[in-house]
């Protein structure tokens, strides 16, 4: 089982690279490193928001709610902003990472002790939490000149050649990493998800893991709020609208079973880059962005039909007896 | 026959008073329903109208059509959350037609055609491949929607024949839409269809236990394959509805129509993990739906306030039978 993912994660690797290497033949200015930086610190929310998304799905549920959260944070923490412009930015950071994971608490909650399915929750709030943005807004935009320069400045200052945007993406990503390998909730989640009834019968409480894992997309979908408000310097009811397909988008390119249990943190940021490469080239190669929707349609579908075949042939392994009988 | 389906499917610890709850639900839901009614009587002097009313149903007839097929599906145990998806691309295609002069009844078959094939494609994922319903079909929501903004970008099409307007701007007899005259023959095709046919049964049996439903002798894929396609052909006709409505194609159209489509299937009582439900209360979750929407619209509340209800609605309709049956049993220990 083991050879499988490394195995996935390559593949989806050399796609990217592949997928670069075309594009640099068409305009070579695209894979110069200041550039990919750019495309990385243009990814780099998708980046966070596709880790919180993994953890969910690994736990075999689904969080469609995570644009709204974001949106919502973001809302939240601009006009904190504008009625007090002194606030310091850890404390804005708290704020937005606190929020967001009431959010994902709700969500958590009614999925765990109410056993309500996630999809029809995270529908649910997804439309609630935008309604919400719409009652605290009035509907009024905030702008740039509104907002305080180290309010909007923070997401774009540059450490080391890259925009702490970046590196908090990067800084996730570790987090993460060790998260799901060295710890035993990130154990635990992997154990939900594989074999809800083995994780009982090991002592893990299923519903209370699920629980923590809305609790942590939805901390993550509040951090990005801010990062995102702060990035465009706007904040308003549609921003980053349908951007939880994109994310959802994100964790299925990169090999992330739906069905639960089976994905990895490498594989949740290479499907993000492969998002993020597509998008930032399509304009370099003369297609209209329009294409974007439908190419991420496209790419969940070949990639979720790609992931069932060959989760088939491991299957088949394990229940030979089983499947004959079928 | 309903009864003993559900029965067998509820929980355990939904039983006893809770149990007596959920069999009652299309009667709990007519008792709202009239309840919405006079307090939106008393709420706004505009509403006791008659052509008001007929105008507040076009806020549910495209929806509930829809609905209708979709109960069907999440009934077997699928989901299909492309259906708004579908609307657009169908609606772009007719729009397309258009300018190249298609007429009327070219433009019924171009939707028609296109809803069948857009569900032929879901089906044949989910069936033919295997893949989970819930993600393909986000996928396809993508996908189909996609396609409409490659031919649309931010243009709109326009310029549809006056005897188009028909279908979503006619009138039958005095304030009797020709949208009523199609939502009553769904309603009454798919409550025949579930409630008194061998498919109907085959759905509900392929709900409640894949496997037995396959040993028992029903082919499982080819009833889901057909369920997809229902979906997509009511979603075309739900598009050449609201096409004529509307007058125009965007492909913003029908956006998050999905969810207030399996609000109304889940209000209307069906078991949001398949296996029971029934067509009279879609039916009267359309009105339930309609009447809210059609409310608020005249005491001035917008839209997005409104989803914030309907998003309440969704989880609360679900939520509160189980709070219910969870006090229940508090209360018997």
């Amino acid at each position: 089982m083991t050879r499988f993912i490394p195995l996935r994660e390559a593949i989806l690797a050399g796609a990217i690279f592949a997928l670069l290497m075309m594009i640099a033949t068409r305009f070579a200015g695209f894979v110069a490193p200041s550039n990919l930086a750019n495309v990385f610190n243009d990814t780099a929310p998708l980046i966070i928001l596709a880790l919180g998304q993994m953890v969910v799905i690994l736990t075999r549920c689904i969080d469609l709610s995570v644009a709204a959260n974001l949106a919502l944070t973001g809302m939240a923490v601009a006009m904190i902003n504008v009625a007090m412009p002194g606030l310091p930015i850890p404390v804005i950071l708290a704020i937005a990472i606190t929020l967001g994971a009431i959010m994902g608490a709700i969500n958590g909650i009614l999925v765990w002790k109410l056993a309500i399915p996630p999809i029809v929750v995270t529908l649910g709030t997804m439309t609630i939490f935008r309604g919400i943005i719409f009652l605290i807004s009035d509907g009024k935009w905030v702008n740039a000149h509104e907002m305080s320069p180290a309010f909007t400045g923070f997401a774009r200052t540059v450490l080391l050649g890259l925009p702490v945007l970046s590196w908090i993406a990067i800084l996730t990503v570790v987090i993460f990493g060790i998260m799901m390998a060295r710890t035993p909730f990130g154990r635990s989640i992997f154990a939900v998800g594989g074999n809800p009834h083995a994780a009982v019968y090991t002592g893990i409480n299923v519903g209370k893991t699920q629980f923590w894992a809305f609790v942590v997309s939805g901390a993550l979908a509040g951090l990005t709020g801010y990062l995102w408000v702060a990035r465009y310097a706007v904040a308003y009811v549609d921003i980053a609208g349908g951007f939880e397909l994109e994310v959802v988008a994100a964790c299925v390119i990169g090999g992330i079973s739906i069905a639960g249990g089976i994905g990895s943190v490498g594989g949740a940021v290479l499907g993000a880059l492969f998002l993020g490469v597509v998008k930032n080239a399509l304009p370099v190669v003369n297609i209209s962005p329009f294409w974007q929707l439908a190419i991420s349609g496209s790419a969940i579908l070949i990639a979720v039909a790609f992931n069932a075949r060959s989760g088939r042939t491991k299957g088949r392994i394990i229940l030979k007896s089983a499947e004959t009988a079928q | 026959m309903t009864d003993t389906v559900q029965t067998r499917h509820v929980p355990d610890r939904l039983q006893g008073r809770a149990a007596r709850l959920l069999k009652s639900w299309e009667a709990l839901l007519l008792g709202v329903a009239i309840a919405i009614f006079v307090i939106n009587s008393f709420a706004s002097p505009y509403f006791l109208s008659a052509w008001n009313l007929s105008d507040a149903t076009f806020n549910f007839t495209e929806k509930a059509m829809i609905a209708f097929a979709m109960a069907l599906l999440i009934i077997s145990g699928e989901i299909d959350l492309s259906v708004a998806s579908i609307i657009a691309l169908a609606s772009t295609a007719m729009g397309l037609a258009v300018q190249h002069g298609a007429g009327t009844p070219e433009l019924v078959v171009i939707g028609l055609t296109v809803g069948l094939l857009c569900g032929a494609f879901n089906g044949f994922f989910v069936t033919v491949l295997g893949l989970p319903s819930i993600v393909v079909t986000i996928g396809t929501m993508s996908l189909f929607r996609g396609i409409s903004y490659i031919i649309l970008g931010d243009d709109a099409f326009r310029g549809y024949p006056a005897s188009f307007a028909w279908f979503g701007q006619g009138y039958i007899y005095w304030v009797f839409t020709v949208e009523m005259l199609f939502f009553v023959v769904i309603a009454l095709v798919y409550g025949v269809l579930l409630h008194k046919t061998n498919f109907g049964r085959a759905v509900y049996a392929i709900g409640n236990n894949p496997t037995g439903a396959l040993f028992s002798g029903i082919r499982v894929a080819r009833v889901k394959f057909i369920l997809f396609l229902l979906t997509g052909v009511m979603s075309g006709i739900a598009a050449i509805c609201l096409t004529s409505r509307l007058g125009s194609t965007r492909p913003s159209i029908a956006t998050g129509m999905e969810l207030e489509v399996v609000t109304m299937v889940v209000l209307g009582g069906v078991n949001i993990l398949g296996g029971s439900g029934t067509i009279p209360g879609v039916v009267i979750a359309a009105f339930v739906m309609g009447l809210v929407t059609f409310g608020f619209g005249l005491l001035n509340v917008p839209g997005i306030v409104m989803s914030i209800f309907i998003g309440l609605l969704l989880i609360g309709v679900i939520a509160l039978p189980r709070l219910w049956a969870m006090v229940a049993a508090r209360r018997k220990s």
